[in-house]
Order: C-alpha cells, then sequence, then structure tokens
C-alpha cells in the first residue's frame, strides 16, 4: 500500500448521511402506486394468491466483513439482529436482515426509521465497512397464499421447493427474466425485493401469472 | 436448464444467472514501467483459446455478484470446477493428462 493509500484509509471517513422523506407534507408515491391506489379488479372471496405492495420500507445495504466479531457485535448492538449466514435472513419485528453476498446483507424495516438506523449502524460499526441507503431505489412486493409458489415456478428459474427454499431462506435470482431478492417470509408466504425501475414490468408479470390461482390485490385485511 | 455451482452462494445456480468474463490468472506486470512493449501488449490483448482445458472467471451477475473461476472443457463445454478468487485450480491441463 502507498503511503498516501494509508493515509487516506487511516482518515476517518468523510459521509454524508441526509434524511431522505421530505419535512413538508409532499405525498409519498411508492413506485406501484399507480396500481395500488386504484385497486378495481374484483377481489375473490377465496383466493389463491394475494399480492400487494409493502410500500416505501427502508431499505439499507451493509457492507463490511463477515468475519470480523466487531463487525458482527455492531450491526448486532444497532438492529438487534445477528448477521445471517449465508441464504438466511434473521427477522426480529419489524426488521430483517437478509444474507445478499460474502460481504453484503440488505437490512430493511419501517420507512421513516432508515435515517435513525443508519446513523446507529454508523455509531456502532468502525473500520472498513459501507452503509448505503437503498430506500428509493428499490421496493418491496409481498406474493401469498397457497398458490403463491406457483406463481414463483412460473416466473422463476430457481427451486422453490420446501426442500430447497426453506422458510427463513432467502436468495437474489432471477425472476420474470428481472432480478429479484426473493425471501420466504412464511410457508405460504414470499417477499419479493426488486428494482424500482422493473417494478411496473414485474408488478404486472405477477399480475398476469396469478390470473388463473383467484389473484386477490391488496393488503390482506 | 444448465446449471454452475457458485463457490460464494455454495448452490447450483441457473446459467442465466451468469456471465463469462474471459480468461482467469491473468497477472499484470508488476512494474509496468520496466516492462516491454511485448510483455504489456501480451498481457493487454493476448489471451489463449485452448481446445480443452480453459481456467476462465465468471460473474454471478443475478446473484451474490461475485467473481469466480471455473475450469472449463472448451470441446465439450463441460465444467469441471469452480473454485473462489485467489485459489488454485485443482484440474489443469496437466492432471487431465494424467488421468486419460
Ligand atoms: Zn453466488
Amino acid at each position: 500500500m502507498s503511503e498516501a493509500v494509508k493515509e487516506a484509509v487511516a482518515e476517518p471517513a468523510l459521509v454524508a448521511i441526509m434524511e431522505q422523506l421530505p419535512k413538508t407534507e409532499v405525498p409519498a408515491r411508492s413506485p406501484l402506486a399507480h396500481h395500488t391506489e386504484v385497486l378495481s379488479r374484483p377481489t375473490h372471496e377465496n383466493p389463491g394468491v394475494r399480492l400487494w405492495e409493502n410500500a416505501l420500507r427502508t431499505h439499507l445495504a451493509l457492507r463490511g466483513d463477515a468475519g470480523s466479531a466487531d463487525f458482527a457485535r455492531g450491526v448486532e448492538a444497532a438492529t438487534g439482529l445477528a448477521l445471517p449466514e449465508r441464504l438466511q435472513c434473521h427477522q426480529s419485528g419489524e426488521w430483517a436482515l437478509s444474507w445478499v453476498a460474502p460481504d453484503e446483507w440488505l437490512l430493511t424495516g419501517p420507512g421513516d426509521q432508515a435515517l435513525a438506523m443508519e446513523m446507529s449502524l454508523r455509531e456502532e460499526l468502525d473500520g472498513h465497512y459501507a452503509v448505503i441507503n437503498l430506500s428509493g431505489g428499490q421496493t418491496m412486493l409481498r406474493l401469498s397464499g397457497p398458490k403463491a409458489r406457483l406463481v414463483l415456478m412460473k416466473s422463476c428459474p430457481y427451486d422453490v421447493h420446501d426442500r430447497h427454499f426453506p422458510v427463513g431462506k432467502v436468495v437474489t435470482t432471477v425472476l420474470a427474466k428481472s432480478q429479484a431478492t426473493i425471501r420466504r417470509v412464511g410457508e405460504e408466504d414470499w417477499e419479493l425485493v426488486v428494482r424500482r425501475s422493473f417494478a411496473d414490468y414485474v408488478w404486472r408479470w405477477l399480475v398476469d401469472a396469478s390470473q388463473e390461482y383467484r389473484l386477490s390485490l391488496g393488503h390482506p385485511e | 436448464m444448465f446449471y454452475i455451482f457458485c463457490p460464494y452462494c455454495d448452490e447450483h445456480r441457473e446459467e442465466e444467472e451468469f456471465h463469462p468474463k474471459g480468461q482467469a490468472h491473468l497477472s499484470r506486470p508488476a512494474d509496468p514501467d520496466a516492462c516491454t512493449d511485448e510483455e504489456w501488449g501480451n498481457f493487454i490483448y493476448f489471451r489463449d483459446n485452448p481446445r480443452g482445458i480453459h481456467h476462465e472467471i465468471w460473474v454471478h451477475a443475478i446473484g451474490c455478484r461475485k467473481f469466480f473461476n471455473v475450469t472449463r472443457d472448451t470441446q465439450s463445454y463441460e465444467i469441471l470446477e469452480s473454485y473462489r478468487m485467489g485459489s488454485a485450480p485443482r484440474i489443469t491441463q496437466l492432471t487431465d493428462k494424467q488421468q486419460s
């Protein structure tokens, strides 16, 4: 390492952290607001599939050394969640921490707490790590019901059989020729994190693919 | 369906999730100012094109986004092994010849 690089590494990192939520009353619109605000489609009494957007959540990308005890301790202190192992997710209340890569995790939680969580992570962590607020760049879809797994089987090449994709597992894979981070939240309950710019396309795909299973749109009461 | 093993996800995944990134184990001349034009040119432009065993870099683009190495047979397209960055292949042209 050259002297200049050594100095740059030793210096405390200058990072711009800001509240990304508007202070004034601006109606926040999720990438799928145009679908979810107008749900004119008839809902089935006994739907096979339910689809809704878990809109405007906090999405933080977290990077660091999985092998470092300090990093693991800091993450746990800030989030209350232990770093999950490969392809696993840890959840506690509203917050979920998903494995994305050997040195990368996705932390999701309540939409108004992005800044507070980022600050607390930066407070607890030290050394070489990164916290990036991705909340505006992606959104979360929920797919549930007895036929939800069949919709995924049609939409992605990944094996979503119970044996291969138990509750608590999370994978980033191809979904509808696009990509999604798919997490199995419960036996019949799936969460899909997709890029903002692909959200409309993925939504339309899922609606189309769910037609034969008595689709019901919107959050279950 | 064609599956490739990702040594970071520790799973076989569909080929669609991966991209090939060319020949593996190329080393940049340690001192670019001191090497000859030919050495530099070979590093920048020239790649092997063997018939048989070839070591390649692949990336798990729609997945963990990590780069890793693959030993592939260019005649049969068979992928013989996947291994992490920084480690050496188990199967080489030499070990392959010894087996056959
Ligand atoms: Zn991978």
